[in-house]
């Protein structure tokens, strides 16, 4: 019997629970193997840095009135929502105000599910821009797939209270893109904290950060080393691919039968290539290039795992045929380009053309000034792409800033849409949020306002708190 | 300034009367950016590339060619008071990148005109969101001098630079100080000796070598000196702004223009009582470096609130690709408090009246060269386009490098292949 890596999830889980002297139940977690068999097990953690999120207190609230888009494609007039316990518990119109709860009057005004970034480098490359801030990118060899790049979030960046007067809720730092294999990603609640694991996003999946292109050939290929072309690439990914899936064999012949094969070596960058291709790990691909998109499509049919999303992908709008297809989501700039030569065929309606190809399409900042309009950059793309003949409506759009990533990052079950029992994170905008003028008014994270225009709510990262900016969006 | 217009005037004037339409766009809103104000009903009337009459009932004389706005916004084109266009196409490939020249043993004398590509695929695709007017500006290389600036019209002619050697940029924020030597005071010590040298330009070349500037670059200079073009510093430092506006009273009559500016609203009294006007992008608000510690939303609101002059750029985003965005650059100074009229102004009169050009371009008035742009909605607004856009009087294509693609692959169910469709 092999063991799938749920179950290896679960065996790991309760090695780490007894090592915390049995404060916790371990049973549920029991695969049913035997007490002798288990002790011969080698165990490890896979969660050892914990998310110790908790939702700030909340209030039963009542939203009223309010032009509801609801993140999963619908369109509500004049709607109302109730939240309860940090939860959405109902949405539609005419609904009643329980007795006593906190009533917000939205009339002429528009809710959104918060605002979610699937591409960030807040925090690991925060601001101020100094030497010693640049911790995104472990430009020491091309597959450092071992780094966490939660290690490296700055819990001080004043970019998070900015992005959240931009009504973001959740978004996902990854590292830089100049190795093959970047690193884990990491999914945060936008929420100011002492220590980054206050901010984990709970039970969000790990992602691996991938880069295709000029990045790491040009990195590597300076120095002399491979990868140093596109094809120097490829070799790379797949020779990773080829040790990570012996080493997932060794593991489960393990434990499939401890007393025969011995547990393998540790490692901590085959850790996470093991986790892609049991498919608890969600890649996130930095790639430009249709071409190069597609090898990478087959590549990942090579070796037996799924692409989550490609990030930046420019010529997304050349195959969303094959995106569609290969069930693996693009993220893109509504108009960046023209910085690399990968990124020479930007053109304004890939989003919009990438979306009505059937592929689950979605904006993304990867800029501490972009994640602050990405209503404004969805908006761009959907004008463009209406202008073109594209029949898109409002609310499909708003779902590139909400629940398409919310799936990509493997959390849309918890958030990116306003529907009974979802997370409570909402935006309230002053005006339609496709216009240039609309601004955040208040942000609720789990049930909690956590940001409110009118009344100066808002966080003050230990950075700017006495310097000249404190208070200031 | 090197007026091309002027230089070339004969021959110049004889081509653009025979190219040059005789045009009327009528049925839309206009924004005039001049004591007439908003026309929520009216038109223009070009004759050979100028703007004849501006109003809500344009007499159109028979035969004239007339453009529907049908009830858009009819506006002056943008101007870009910051740009890169024609000098980068990849800015990651150097051969394609002539912003800047750090490897160059000149800096002020580094002329962006023998730069300027007016092929450049970017000049199409700003055009298209309705910039008709940029500065062409360098960046800086081995000095903190970048050199000549110039200006440009976005039609993609060959001789689509009206103005050339129109002004100097220098660099005296905290890179320009790390060019300097690594500090604030060497960079201002460059500074003033480069002032010195270009005020001793030619004496003290004939006996000997200049303290900061070689000989070609002091001459480069002297139009600065001397005040007959602007000097765009890149300051970002309240304190650093202060020293700058202390620097133009000393040299007087140098035209001093403040360019980055993140903590300009902290001395916008002093600024506006220098008459000194400013380069600034309103969505600039991170504390991206400790130079701009005071970066905020409300920066253009509070200098525009306190009097002083206040362009926009796209710094942020930058200044060959996304130069285009600029008015939703302004769009956002609107959202934080800067009104309608002066966000506009701010992206159109105003960068034109810094560059000197301001009795010509920015505005929709008789005698003012036409540049038009017809809009489909409000132009601040991220979701409204151009559907028109007049240079110098004549309607430019509204496609591009960019639209081509798109067309090419709109139709994912057309069989001719890729490569054999237009």
């Amino acid at each position: 019997m092999s063991l799938d890596w749920k179950q290896w999830t679960a065996l790991l889980a309760m090695g780490a629970m007894a090592a915390c002297s049995g404060t916790q139940d371990a049973d549920e977690n029991n695969t049913g193997g035997d007490d002798g068999e288990e002790a011969d097990l080698v165990r490890f953690d896979l969660d050892p840095y914990p998310s110790t999120y908790s939702p700030q207190t909340s209030e039963t609230t009542f939203i009223t009135g309010a032009t509801i888009f609801d993140g999963a494609g619908n369109e509500i007039e004049t709607g109302d929502i109730l939240i309860e316990n940090g939860r959405i518990s109902a949405i539609g119109q005419g609904l009643e105000a329980p007795e006593g709860v906190v009533i917000v009057n939205a009339a002429g005004r528009f809710i959104t599910p918060g605002v979610i970034d699937v591409h960030s480098h807040l925090g690991n490359y925060p601001s101020p821009q100094v030497d010693a801030h640049s911790d995104g990118n472990e430009l020491t060899q091309p597959n450092t797939a071992e780094v966490w790049t939660e290690h490296s979030v700055w819990p001080q960046d004043p970019g998070f209270a900015r992005a959240l007067a931009g009504g973001v809720t959740t978004f996902h730092v990854l590292p830089g893109s100049g190795n093959l294999f970047g690193g884990r990603g990491i999914t945060l609640r936008n929420v100011a904290g002492r220590t980054v694991q206050d901010m984990k996003f709970p039970d969000a999946p790990y992602t691996l950060k991938m880069a295709c292109g000029e990045n790491p050939s040009r990195v590597y290929g300076n120095r002399g080393t491979s990868p140093a072309t596109d094809m120097g690439n490829m070799a790379g990914y797949r020779a990773s691919w080829i040790r990570a899936a012996d080493y997932r064999d060794s593991w489960n012949d393990h434990w499939d039968d401890p007393e025969n094969n011995s547990a393998p070596t540790r490692d901590l960058e085959l850790d996470t290539l093991m986790g892609v291709l049991e498919g608890e790990i969600l890649i996130q691909m930095h790639c430009y290039r249709a071409d190069q998109m597609a090898q990478v499509i087959d590549m990942s049919e090579e070796f037996g795992y799924q692409v989550t999303a490609f990030h930046h992908a420019v010529e997304a709008y050349k195959i969303p045929d094959l995106l569609a297809e290969a069930g693996v989501c693009a993220a893109v700039w509504a108009d960046w380009g023209g910085f690399k030569m990968e990124a020479y065929d930007s053109i304004r309606e890939n989003l919009a053309l990438t979306h009505a190809g059937g592929v689950c399409a979605m904006i993304h900042s990867d800029n501490a000034l972009g994640i602050q309009r990405l209503n404004q950059e969805a908006a761009k793309a959907l004008s463009d792409g209406r202008r073109m003949g594209l029949e898109i409506s409002d609310a499909e759009a708003v779902a590139w800033f909400t629940s398409n990533p919310a799936r990509a990052l493997g959390i849309g079950d918890e958030t990116g849409s306003i529907e009974a029992g979802m997370r409570a994170d909402i935006v309230i905008w002053s005006a339609h949020p496709f216009s240039t003028y609309a601004q955040a008014d208040n942000v609720y994270i789990d049930g909690a306002l956590m940001y409110d225009r009118a009344n100066g709510v808002q966080p003050v990262s230990d950075f700017e708190l006495g310097q000249i900016g404190e208070g200031d969006d | 300034m090197k007026p091309i217009i002027t230089l070339l005037a004969a021959g110049a004037a004889l081509t653009s009367a025979a190219a040059a339409q005789d045009l009327a766009i009528l049925n839309g809103r206009v924004i005039t950016n001049t004591d007439q104000g908003q026309i929520t009903s009216g038109g223009v009337l070009i004759r050979d590339g100028v703007i004849v009459s501006v109003g809500a009932n344009i007499v159109v004389p028979v035969g004239v060619e007339t453009i529907d706005a049908d009830g858009g916004w009819i506006t002056p084109g943008i101007f870009a008071p910051f740009s890169q266009l024609g000098l980068v196409e990849i800015s990651q490939e150097d051969s394609t990148n002539d912003a800047s020249a750090s490897d160059s043993e000149f800096s002020v004398a580094l002329d962006v005109a023998d730069s300027f590509n007016p092929n450049g695929t970017y000049i199409a695709t700003t055009r298209i969101e309705g910039v008709t007017r940029f500065a062409v500006m360098p960046s800086t290389g081995s000095t903190l001098f970048a050199g000549l600036g110039a200006l440009g019209n976005a039609s993609g002619d060959r001789d689509s630079l009206f103005d050339t050697q129109s002004f100097v940029f220098a660099d005296l924020s905290q890179s320009g100080a790390s060019s300097a030597g690594g500090s604030r005071s060497a960079a201002w010590a460059y500074l003033e000796a480069a002032f010195g040298d270009a005020r001793a330009y030619p004496g003290r070349y004939a006996s000997g070598q200049g303290d900061a500037l070689s000989r070609y670059d002091a001459a480069a200079l002297v139009d600065v000196v001397r005040g007959r073009v602007p000097l765009i510093l890149e300051v970002d430092r309240a304190t650093d702004i202060r020293r700058a506006i202390r620097f133009a009273a000393e040299n007087a009559p140098v035209r001093l223009v403040i360019f980055g500016a993140a903590e300009a609203w902290m001395v916008a009294d002093e600024l506006a009582a220098a008459r000194i006007p400013v380069l600034m992008d309103p969505m600039r608000n991170l504390p991206d470096s400790f130079d701009a510690l005071g970066s905020t939303l409300e920066a253009a609101a509070r200098l525009d609130a306190s009097g002083v002059t206040v362009a926009y750029t796209t710094q942020t985003a930058n200044g060959y690709f996304n130069a285009r965005l600029l008015p939703q650059h302004a769009g956002n100074a609107v959202a934080n408090g800067v009104s309608w009229g002066a966000a506009f102004r701010a992206i159109t009169l105003t960068p034109a009246e810094i560059y000197g050009v301001g009795d010509q371009y920015g505005a929709l008035a008789a005698g003012y060269m036409a540049d038009v742009v017809v809009w489909d909605g409000d132009p601040l607004e991220v979701m409204s386009a151009p559907t028109h856009v007049i240079i110098d009087g004549e309607e430019t294509e509204m496609s591009s490098r960019q639209t081509r693609l798109r067309d090419r692959y709109a139709d994912m169910d057309d069989t001719t292949p890729f490569a054999y469709r237009d």
